[in-house]
């Protein structure tokens, strides 16, 4: 039940939002969630964006497993 | 970037468990906070690509598995006493025991027991049987805590009076304290819930290092990890970046 899984928003009306969820539209609340607009990822769980995902800070970690990675 | 892909990133898995593999020497226990955790960790072999040196302890798991006997035989009572009543209940606790009883076999014996994906399903509920009390069994972290405060909210404002919640939320911090209070379990180090962190703040998990200098870090679990059931499969075992999120 604590599944928390990224969506993007394609829609939004008042404080309902449809997303698309790994190619599955799904209607979710954007009511524990401030500042988030079409395009973005968010985290869902339960039907409630909890967090929007941050591109830069997800670059950052890419980079440090890149930067492990090489010899 | 699609927050998934990207992070299975199999040669920096690889290379993260060879520097592990390295630079371990003494024994530590780590204990992982969330039952994604234990899935991902079971699933993609994670246990056994790590050095013996390093222990992968299970810890409080999830809401539904804490969840006493006692509160699921109130609800299997409540459902018994009041048939006009319609639960509303996550799916995974249908089928956790009571004392004599699940869930899953009251609704087998007349119980108006519903599963919804989201509190906002009984709220649905609510609206569509005016006439009946709608009951949420609501279980959870501190990550489903607020989707039920948030329905509430709503109900209030549609002014539904039809909708009850049986509130069983929990907290992780103090059942890490006290784990370590305890001291029952040698815990070096802990791995803390990516979906719960994202709700409270990494600092609710400070007073580990400065209560007890134990390190710990927040991590999320592969989505797919805990969306499938086939971690039996061998063939689909494979070392992946266990994250998508933080």
């Amino acid at each position: 039940m604590c599944l928390g899984i990224p969506g993007r928003i394609m829609e939004i009306k008042g404080e309902t939002a449809t997303a698309d969820v790994a190619g599955t539209r799904k209607e979710i609340s954007l009511r524990l969630l401030d500042g988030a607009g079409v395009g973005d990822f968010v985290i869902i769980h339960a039907g409630f964006a909890i967090e929007k995902l941050d591109t830069a800070r997800a670059l950052e970690t890419l980079k440090l497993i890149e930067e492990i990675t090489r010899p | 970037m699609k927050y998934i892909d990207e992070f299975r990133a199999r040669k920096g898995a690889q290379a993260i468990i060879g520097r592990i593999r390295e630079v371990s020497k003494k024994p530590v226990n780590i204990m992982e906070i969330c039952g994604t955790h234990t899935h991902s960790i079971s699933r993609y072999g994670i246990r056994e690509a790590l050095p013996p040196t390093i222990r992968l302890i299970s810890g409080p798991g999830c809401p539904v598995c804490v969840t006493s006997a006692s509160d699921i035989n109130r609800i299997i009572e409540f459902s018994r006493s009041r048939e006009d009543a319609i639960i509303a209940t996550f799916g995974d606790m249908m089928r956790v025991p009571g004392s004599a009883s699940t869930l899953q076999e009251q609704r087998a014996k007349g119980g108006d027991i519903r599963v919804v994906y989201s509190p906002l399903g009984a709220l649905e509920l609510a609206r569509a049987n005016p006439e009946r009390e709608v009951v949420l069994y609501a279980v959870g972290f501190e990550t489903t805590a607020p989707t039920v405060a948030a329905t509430i909210m709503s109900a209030k404002e549609e002014g539904l009076k039809n909708l009850s919640v049986l509130s069983l939320h929990k907290l992780t911090p103090p059942a890490m304290r006290a784990l370590l209070d305890a001291g029952e379990v040698r815990i070096d180090g802990f791995i803390a819930p990516g979906h719960v962190t994202a709700i409270i703040g990494a600092l609710a998990y400070e007073f580990l290092s400065t209560d007890y200098h134990s390190p710990c870090v927040v991590a999320g679990a592969d989505r797919r990890a805990s969306r499938h059931t086939d971690a039996r499969n061998p063939a689909r075992r494979g070392p992946v970046r266990n994250r998508d999120r933080i």
